[in-house]
């Protein structure tokens, strides 16, 4: 069953060639069979597989099928290979679940498009290299899938490329990406050079053994392979990308820009988990960034007026927690934030793309308000999903966030915990503040646009999500032993043997000669009580309610408020202007790197070298110049010039 | 006794050629080269080459001119106006050079022609010129430029009909 | 006996004036025509180092001369014929599109 792991990828190729290239010819009904049952085969597929690796023993959970070489070059041999194990499936049922739950929304969405078919000759196209990339048992595998989302992510932002700024975004989110791209790229030489192969399991069972705990070396990899990360996965310093990429149609958004590619630095996290262990460092720095922009992000959602775009932060800011979880060692938190996070923002996102689709392309959400009555499932569903990204008890978010904020504070400090705490009430108010503004209150709607209900084909998805959204934490239940099934599912992926890794380094260590600093301490676990997590969950409960209280307070209760104590103040101007960072970005990098092409174009170009260049060529235009009055059109003249050259032959022969 | 013949005969045939050249009509011109034609297939009758002399009247004076009067006829070529003798082009330079140098070539020619060492020919055979002397060395020595020749009648023929004719399809 | 001298200065004369009048003239049936006595120019010349060596190759050429020279007034008198139907003139100077 197993063997049938190389058949995921294919499906949604071939879907999307068929729509792609034969898309306007089969006409829309078909476009849509043909990309949704892709992505179904796939899911199916992916379910067999399933199947197949729970029947496996569970140390053995692990299938690596090398379907061919991709190429062999002196030491470095690339396998076109797929690497089954739980993380993998874990992100391939989430790829293909949400992946087929958003393609069928799409149905409904993009039916009055033109274009359809090249949409979802995209998102097949997407769908491919996710998988690839989340498949590939090496590194360069999962670079070719990583680079192919960010292609279709650049596909799908400057989808209606006729309106400048989803262009602008396109090439934003590339140009931001491939800083990243380059980091990750780097990453994986200095792998290569270090290990000297890039496959999966070889690299990490080496690592141990070849480099030193907290050593330079795999500091480095692991920041460039985080840097790779921060770039995909929109964190600081390169997270300014995601919010423009809301140029995209809704569904994209929530496919490619919530629930799928902009995790893939979290899984890429995951993944090389037994590198990261070993760099306490690097550790840090992600554990830091992740919990900055949980913090950060949050902050700058508060403030927004686009329905899009407050999804857009939140995102960002819930990506920050996957990366806090990672860094401090929680990856199995990470993972399952990812999960949950997947279903109610992909949730969240079909439902601001019900909203926009049931007032006719409205995304400010002052111009909305009063939407409940008019969109009941939309509603509902988009209520329970901000619920769950809240973190209310029993919905899957509060498992997953309770648990990162957990193990942020056990196993991490209290700075992280304390950032992530507080990004926990400001998303529980932002959140909150979308839902009663948009759907409660007085309406706000333009008189002449009738909000209706979405049809079936896309409030089904919505309900589906929801219903998983809801239903999510149950991947995870914390206090009771071996209730925590996710858990208990990756334990074969993350189980780092610290202790014989420090061995190893110390061994190293001494054979170079070197000191062997005191590390045991590294390996004490503290203990903690069932008591304190328990309170812990209750503070967040209570952190998230008060965060919802406020929200309601604001925007309910006393709606003219905020307006009014808010106005004018520096920190909300501040906030709402996304802390400048874009102008921050364009007066230091853009701004310069634009006006360094320019003097190389202006200066260096248009007049060194095509100086040079039409310089010989004018020369040589010069020459011609005299040359061709010869060339006169006139018959008399050329017969005038033979005679001239026959009587030159006579004299030079007589 | 031949000389006196010889040189009416050239008389003629170089005025002709000029008249060809300054006529201002096509057709004064062409009537000129049949004289000059003419003049020319006596003097090869002198040289004896009676089978050239035929084919000279024959095909130049007969077959090739009445071509030219036909296409002069067909397009109704009037006389050149005075003002088509008025060079477009400007190589007045050149031209002047080359009129020296064709001088000075001809001068030279005429030099090296007249040496004497030239008047002494060789004796003819009775039989020179004569179409089956002519025709024995075309059938047999030059059999294959000849058939050539034949197959370069033809593609002229071919381009002359392709060319010439109007735009049917 | 003629001198063989003598036909060699009338083949130069001759084919001097063929010259003068191909360069001349912009009538391009007269240029034609100036071709032609250059032609025939050789063609006494020819004949002339025939008579004078006794030969038959001189004779043999002089037919091939004649040969290409009633190709050459068949093919270039249809170009002529073509141009016009193009631009009713045959002044040569009128078809100088050939240039820079």
């Amino acid at each position: 069953m197993l063997s049938l792991a190389w058949l995921v990828p294919v499906f949604p190729l071939i879907g999307s060639i068929v729509t792609g290239f034969f898309g306007l010819r089969i006409g829309k009904d078909a476009v849509g069979k043909v990309a949704c049952g892709s992505v179904a085969l796939s899911f199916m597929t992916t379910l067999i597989i399933l199947a197949g690796l729970v029947m496996l023993p569970e140390e053995h959970r692990i299938y690596e099928q090398v379907v061919f070489t991709w190429f062999a070059s002196g030491d470095l041999v690339v396998d076109f290979g797929y690497q089954i194990d739980p993380l993998s499936m874990v992100m391939m049922m989430v790829v293909t679940g949400v992946g087929l739950i958003i393609h069928i929304y799409s149905i409904g969405y993009m039916h009055e498009e033109y274009s359809y078919y090249r949409f979802f000759a995209y998102m097949n196209l997407f769908m491919c290299s996710m998988l690839l990339l989340v498949m590939g048992n090496n590194f360069l595998l999962m670079f070719i899938g990583w680079e192919g989302v960010g292609m279709c992510s650049y596909f799908l932002i400057g989808y209606y490329f006729e309106k400048k700024s989803a262009c602008d975004a396109g090439t934003k989110a590339f140009v931001v990406n491939r800083v990243g791209d380059f980091a990750f790229l780097l990453g994986i030489m200095y792998i290569f050079k270090e290990f000297k192969t890039i496959d999966f399991t070889s690299v990490f069972a080496a690592a141990p053994n070849t480099l030193i705990y907290g050593g330079e070396a795999v500091t480095l990899i692991t920041l460039f392979l985080f840097i790779g990360a921060t770039g995909k996965s929109a964190q600081i310093p390169l997270y300014t990308w995601l919010p423009d990429a809301m140029e995209g149609p809704t569904p994209v958004s929530a496919l490619i820009h919530a629930a799928t590619m902009v995790t893939a630095g979290v899984y890429m996290v995951a993944r090389c988990n037994a590198l990261f262990m070993l760099a306490p460092m690097s550790m840090m720095t992600v554990a830091f960034i992740g919990g900055g922009t949980a913090i950060f992000a949050a902050t700058i959602g508060m403030a927004q007026n686009d329905i899009k775009r407050v999804l857009a932060y939140s995102t960002v800011s819930q990506i920050g927690y996957m990366f806090l979880a990672c860094g401090v060692g929680a990856f199995t938190a990470g993972i399952f934030h990812l999960v949950t996070h997947a279903f109610f923002k992909a949730c969240l996102f079909l439902g601001s793309g019900s909203v926009i689709h049931g007032l006719h392309g409205e995304q400010d959400i002052r111009k909305m308000g009063g939407l409940k009555k008019y969109q009941p499932v939309t509603y509902l569903t988009f209520l329970i999903s901000t619920l769950a990204i809240a973190g209310i008890f029993p919905l899957s978010g509060f498992f997953s966030k309770d648990e990162i904020l957990f193990h942020s504070l056990v196993d991490g400090n209290m700075i992280l915990w304390g950032m992530g705490v507080s990004g926990a009430f400001i998303t529980a108010f932002y959140m909150f503040r979308l839902v009663f503004l948009t759907f409660h209150g007085e309406s706000r709607v333009d008189p002449h646009v009738h909000p209706h209900e979405s049809p079936k084909v896309m409030t089904l998805p919505l309900v589906v999500l929801a219903g998983l959204a809801a239903a999510g934490g149950l991947l995870g239940i914390p206090l009771i032993k071996g209730a925590h099934l996710l858990h208990h599912w990756l334990e074969p992926v993350f189980s780092f043997d610290m202790k014989a890794a420090l061995d190893a380094s110390a061994q190293m260590m001494i054979k170079e000669g070197h000191h062997v600093p005191a590390w045991s301490h590294l390996l004490e676990k503290e203990e903690h009580g069932l008591a304190m997590e328990i309170g812990l969950m209750l503070l967040s409960l209570v952190i998230a309610l008060s965060g919802i209280t406020a929200a309601y307070f604001f925007y309910i209760k006393y709606p003219t408020l905020p307006d009014r104590i808010m106005q004018g103040q520096w920190g909300y101007e501040l906030v709402k202007n996304k802390y400048q960072v874009d102008e921050f970005y364009d007066a230091t990098i853009v701004n310069p790197a634009i006006e360094g092409s320019f003097f190389l174009w202006k200066t260096c170009d248009a007049q060194g070298v095509d100086g040079a260049v039409n310089g010989v060529a004018k020369t040589i235009a010069w020459f011609s110049d005299q040359a061709r009055a010869f060339q006169s059109g006139f018959v008399r003249n050329y017969a005038l010039f033979m005679v001239v050259g026959f009587i030159g032959f006579l004299i030079v022969v007589f | 006794m031949e000389l006196l013949i010889f040189y009416p005969i050239a008389f003629v045939s170089i005025v002709a050629a000029l008249l060809v050249v300054f006529n201002k009509s096509p057709i004064g011109s062409a009537v000129s080269l049949i004289g000059m034609m003419l003049c020319l297939a006596g003097i090869f009758v002198m040289q004896k080459a009676h089978f050239i002399a035929i084919l000279q009247v024959l095909i130049y004076a007969g077959a090739i001119m009445v071509l030219f009067m036909f296409v002069i006829m067909l397009l109704n070529l009037k006389g050149d106006d005075t003002a088509a003798w008025a060079a477009r082009d400007k190589n007045k330079l050149l031209s002047v050079l080359t009129g020296v140098l064709v001088v000075g070539v001809l001068y030279k020619i005429v030099d090296i022609a007249t040496r004497t060492e030239l008047n002494s020919p060789a004796p003819l055979t009775d039989n020179f010129g004569t179409v089956a002397e002519v025709g024995k060395a075309l059938f047999t020595d030059y059999v294959l430029p000849f058939e050539v020749a034949s197959i370069l009648l033809l593609v002229a023929m071919v381009g002359a009909l392709v060319l010439a004719k109007s735009k049917v399809d | 006996m003629i001198p063989l001298s003598h036909y060699l200065v009338l083949s130069a004369m001759l084919f001097s004036i063929g010259v003068l009048g191909v360069l001349v003239r912009r009538n391009a049936i007269v240029v034609f025509m100036c071709v032609e006595i250059m032609l025939n120019a050789v063609n006494i010349s020819l004949i002339g180092f025939d008579n004078y060596t006794d030969q038959v190759n001189g004779q043999i050429f002089s037919f091939m001369v004649m040969c290409v020279a009633a190709a050459e007034v068949s093919v270039g008198l249809a170009i002529v014929i073509a141009l016009f139907r193009n631009k009713p003139t045959v002044n040569l100077d009128e078809f100088n599109l050939m240039r820079w």
